[in-house]
């Protein structure tokens, strides 16, 4: 605890002192960290920011980045999304980083996608998300709905049986797009109306009573039901602690989820939730030496054997070096020579296997299934026999299923719309 | 889960007692089977449980039982099966069949049989065809229900025998119920499948229900009307529950926000004061429960039970004297400057908050719910969990107890005093300021011991607060200020209007709604329901 403490206080330290003296050296390569530190989203993202330092940390170990080290620029967004903007300017037009890691919420996101553009920086986006984008100076190094979602909802219907659904989510862009692209595949594959029940919560919903009923009576239809929650991080507790109480087990009701992962089950007592389900492309149970090493030299870093790692940080670690390998090959961190060159880098994850960079500034994935174990691991029970790419433009959605995205050169284009043949069909 | 510990325990003394009367050569034959639950994926661990259920012999049980609870593992060695328990960083290793300790191995010698929930819903129904002969009656209650949701029309023949041995009238309930539904899943004959839908009709519960509209889709003739008949007199008596069931759900959130918002009644109501961190009191107090449970598992596992009574002082002194030290230090300066005061608490809540995140963590923390605060229990067609009874009873208990120090101590007579007419209060020798600080402390200790019970159902972080802040100012200016009473109205009246919104709105909407329904009511009656009346309220 006390370690933390001084590495917060470190990292504050670091953060300004940098501020101060960005203009003196000019000897080191700057990356920027865009995370938020305090406010709502500080829960999930601090632990991104240290995963980062300790990245570069390592890279520097090793000898840095084109015989230069590298620095990191922390700042703190707080949860709020305008103030990501402005962060992310200050970091590009003030410190002059070369690239930016950071951002979990799509709004924020969505708020920093013009500064980017304008300025022609590279951001590093690290969470699983809705799709329906790809921005020439954005690389999307989570999941894309088909990279989690749609093999999720797959392993339910051939390895579960599950014909009755209900589509759980917090009421936000993410789960709002996940479930369109949700039940326009479940309908394509036979799935009746009547068999979908589409669920919106607030933000931070405490009380569960009414929506767990709500899904026992749904399930006793005489039909297997399974629940897709893409409810988000801090609601889950309660949610849990109601299904738990209430007696639903997974063998009966199982609930896949797409943003619960190990930090999010560090609240919880999970004894009464062996078996529910989630879907990532990474699990700290992992069993590789890549990831034995990972998990250690994190351990190492943060001070406390019992942190977790979890998906977003696979997807940092991943970007990360991807990023370092790009510039090598360019000689230079200019982002038009590191756009060009990133794109076919293929760098190793941790679940074995290697992920390349595509055209569309998404990234190839395994996908992975895991239950929930007593212990607050999950167990891979299930994994796509290959990598899957990720897919910016969902298949299943009017207006999106004709597009494609590809940031090479004749084409250069986020958003191709192979009917009409021109760039700039509709979305962004 | 002491629940299953004690079952398991019985499993074993059954197989203890049966096993040595088995032949040698039946043990190895069933260690052969046992071992080959080692070897390959999902598909073959399932033929082969399969296989060890065939033996039909109750001595597989303890190896079943440990499979499905994820106990099971093979050594890597000669890849020879044993239920292993982690004991500090090894694991104990026992023989499956003779239950006989066999010494211990370390994290990587062994490895754990995978298990998912199709093998467990495997492993859970033929548990159930062996166990029914238990000795323990719950036991073989647990087996029956397993055949039910199994369905399995394989186990009617040991239903059968085991109901012709039943004596006690609750398991015979249990496994009639399990005979009807494996029964309707069979090619039986039409009349006893008409006597099976005619017990499930009487069983009359959402998983009868559940069982009954399968059967009116795969049934034909008088079997099909039965079935359509009993579900439309059960749907019946399941929509008539429902009432019951969200006046519950309403009177349960209802005291979750009387929680929050009783302290805030106090600061709030009685004091004037506009309060903003008195979130983040709720927050301290869930932080105590945390630590109160954290240094109970570390030091004196035993006493977790009472881990809520030992936090509830600690959180009441310790959100009470941060409450006096900020009265103390900032808003004693701001008394009578609404705006000012609330911008200052804003700023205390944050300062709070990000105390909080530095020293914990910005993560999740865990607070575990003690044994009689998990699960839950049927009253007819209602689901009650155990914790939120629990606090429903807390909450009133606690505003029990708020009314009578303000109502019969004498410091709740030199509160009332001093905020109907503090001049005259003073004048008549009453310390106002320290009255002021000693309620302001009061009702951020009030806060505090909320946060004991929140931390059982929501998340412990930093955030915890926020959530209830809006909802308190909510239900105190509904309820009118600066009465309790009202807020105890205002809380149960929102819950319940919230909780049969919900199922029409939908919960997003359904806040909209409660939002827009009490602005309407504070432009009629802008004091609240309760208002205070006389001369106190111009003062």
């Amino acid at each position: 605890m006390k370690n933390t403490l001084t590495k917060l206080a470190l990292a504050g330290l670091m953060a300004s002192t940098m501020i101060g003296s960005a203009a003196a050296q000019e000897d080191t390569i700057k990356v920027g960290i865009l995370h938020s530190l305090s406010g709502t989203m500080a829960i999930s993202e601090t632990t991104l920011k240290d995963a980062m330092l300790m990245l570069i940390e390592e890279q520097n170990k090793k000898g840095g980045l084109l015989g230069k080290k590298l620095e990191a620029v922390v700042v703190d967004p707080a949860s709020d999304w305008p103030l990501f903007a402005e962060k992310a300017r200050e970091l590009i037009e003030v410190n002059g980083v070369d690239a930016v890691f950071g951002c979990w919420t799509s709004v924020s996101r969505k708020s920093v996608l013009p500064v980017f553009e304008e300025l022609n920086s590279l951001l590093f986006y690290p969470v699983q998300y809705e799709g329906e984008e790809s921005q020439r100076n954005v690389f999307y190094t989570g999941a894309a709905p088909n990279q989690q979602a749609i093999p999720a909802v797959d392993y339910l219907m051939n390895e579960e049986g599950v014909e009755r659904w209900v589509l759980a989510g917090t009421d936000y862009v993410y789960p709002r797009t996940t479930n369109k692209v949700l039940e326009a595949y479940l309908k394509s594959k036979g799935v009746a109306e009547e068999d979908i029940m589409i669920n919106y919560t607030p933000f931070g919903h405490s009380d569960w009573q009414t929506i767990v009923s709500d899904i026992k009576t749904f399930g006793s239809a005489g039909k297997k039901t399974a629940v897709v929650s893409t409810i988000n991080g801090d609601a889950n507790v309660p949610f849990y602690k109601e299904l738990a109480n209430a007696g639903i087990k997974a063998e009966d009701i199982p609930v896949v989820a797409f943003s619960v992962g190990e930090e999010e089950l560090a609240g919880l007592d999970t004894g009464p939730l062996v078996g529910h389900l989630a879907a990532w492309n990474y699990f700290q149970s992992a069993d590789t030496d890549a990831n034995a090493e990972f998990i250690d030299a994190w351990h190492a870093f943060i001070g406390d054997e019992e942190r977790v790692t979890n998906d977003p940080m696979e997807a940092h670690f991943i970007g990360f070096n991807m990023w370092v390998e790009a510039v090598e090959k360019a000689g230079t961190t200019d982002p038009d020579a590191v756009i060009d060159s990133i794109v076919g880098v293929s760098v190793p994850n941790l679940t074995g296997g290697y992920s390349a960079m595509m055209p569309n500034h998404h990234i190839t994935k395994p996908v992975l299934i895991g239950e929930i174990q007593d212990d607050g691991q999950f167990e891979t029970v299930w994994e796509t026999s290959g990598l899957v790419v990720g897919d910016a433009w969902s298949d299943y959605l009017e207006g999106s299923k004709d597009l494609i995205s590809d940031w090479r050169a004749p084409m250069s284009c986020g958003n191709f719309n192979t009917v009409t043949g021109k760039c700039g069909g509709s979305g962004s | 889960m002491s629940n299953l510990k004690s079952v398991f325990v019985l499993l074993c003394l059954v197989a203890g007692l049966v096993s040595p009367a088995l032949a040698q050569s039946d043990t190895a034959s069933l260690r052969s089977l046992v071992d080959a639950l080692a070897k390959g994926k999902y598909a073959e661990t399932e033929q082969q449980i399969g296989a060890l259920v065939a033996t039909g012999d109750p001595a597989v049980a303890p190896a079943l039982q440990a499979l499905g609870a994820g106990d099971l593992y093979f050594r890597k060695s000669d890849a020879q099966v044993f239920i292993a328990k982690k004991n500090g960083k090894r694991f104990t290793l026992t023989d499956p069949l003779t239950l006989e300790a066999e010494g211990d191995a370390g994290k990587r010698e062994i490895k754990k049989i995978k298990v998912n929930n199709k093998l467990r819903r495997v492993i859970r129904a033929a548990l159930g065809s062996l166990t029914l002969m238990a000795s323990d009656p719950n036991v073989r209650v647990a087996a029956a229900g397993a055949i039910f949701k199994a369905q399995d029309p394989a186990g009617i023949d040991a239903l059968e025998t085991a109901l012709a041995a039943e004596t006690d009238d609750n398991v015979r309930l249990a496994m009639e119920q399990a005979h009807a539904a494996a029964v309707l899943n069979s090619d039986l004959d039409e009349a006893q499948k008409l006597a099976a839908v005619e017990t499930l009709s009487e069983m009359g519960n959402r998983e009868a229900l559940s069982l009954l509209i399968g059967v009116r889709s795969n049934s034909e003739g008088a079997v099909r009307d039965a079935a359509t008949h009993a579900v439309e007199k059960i749907e019946k008596s399941i929509a008539a529950w429902n009432t019951a069931q969200n006046i519950w759900y309403g009177v349960s959130l209802g005291s979750v926000l009387l929680l929050a918002a009783i302290g805030l009644a106090i600061t709030f109501g009685v004091m004037g004061v506009i309060n903003m961190a008195h979130g983040e009191m709720v927050m301290i107090g869930a932080y105590t429960t945390f630590v109160v449970q954290e240094i109970i598992r570390t030091s004196a596992p035993g006493l977790f039970d009472y881990s809520l009574f030992i936090a509830l002082p600690l959180a009441f002194l310790t959100a009470g004297l941060i409450g006096i030290a900020i009265e103390r230090g900032v808003i004693r300066w701001l008394y009578g400057r609404p705006l000012e005061t609330l911008l200052a608490t804003w700023g205390i809540s944050l300062i709070l908050q990000q105390a909080v995140r530095s020293v914990f963590g910005p993560t999740n923390r865990e607070v575990g719910n003690p044994d009689w605060m998990s699960g839950a229990f049927e009253l007819g067609q209602m689901t009650i969990t155990y914790n939120r009874m629990w606090i429903v009873v807390f909450a009133l208990l606690v505003f029990a107890g708020l009314m009578l120090v303000l109502k019969k101590t004498p410091f709740g007579l030199y509160t009332r005093a001093v905020t109907q007419n503090r001049r005259m209060a003073a004048s008549m020798g009453i310390r106002t300021p320290w009255i002021d600080a000693l309620t302001f402390g009061l009702g951020s200790g009030i806060a505090g011991i909320a946060g004991v019970a929140l931390s059982q159902i929501d998340n412990v972080s930093p955030n915890l607060g926020q959530g209830y802040i809006i909802d308190s100012f909510m239900v105190v200016v509904f309820g009118g200020v600066g009465n309790l009473w009202g807020t105890l109205v205002g809380a149960m009246t929102l819950g319940v209007v919230n909780k049969f919104l919900e199922p029409y709105a939908g919960a997003v909407l359904g806040k909209i709604f409660v939002l827009v329904f009490i602005i309407l009511f504070i432009q009629k009656r802008p004091r609240g329901l309760f208002a205070l009346k006389g001369r106190a309220v111009e003062a």
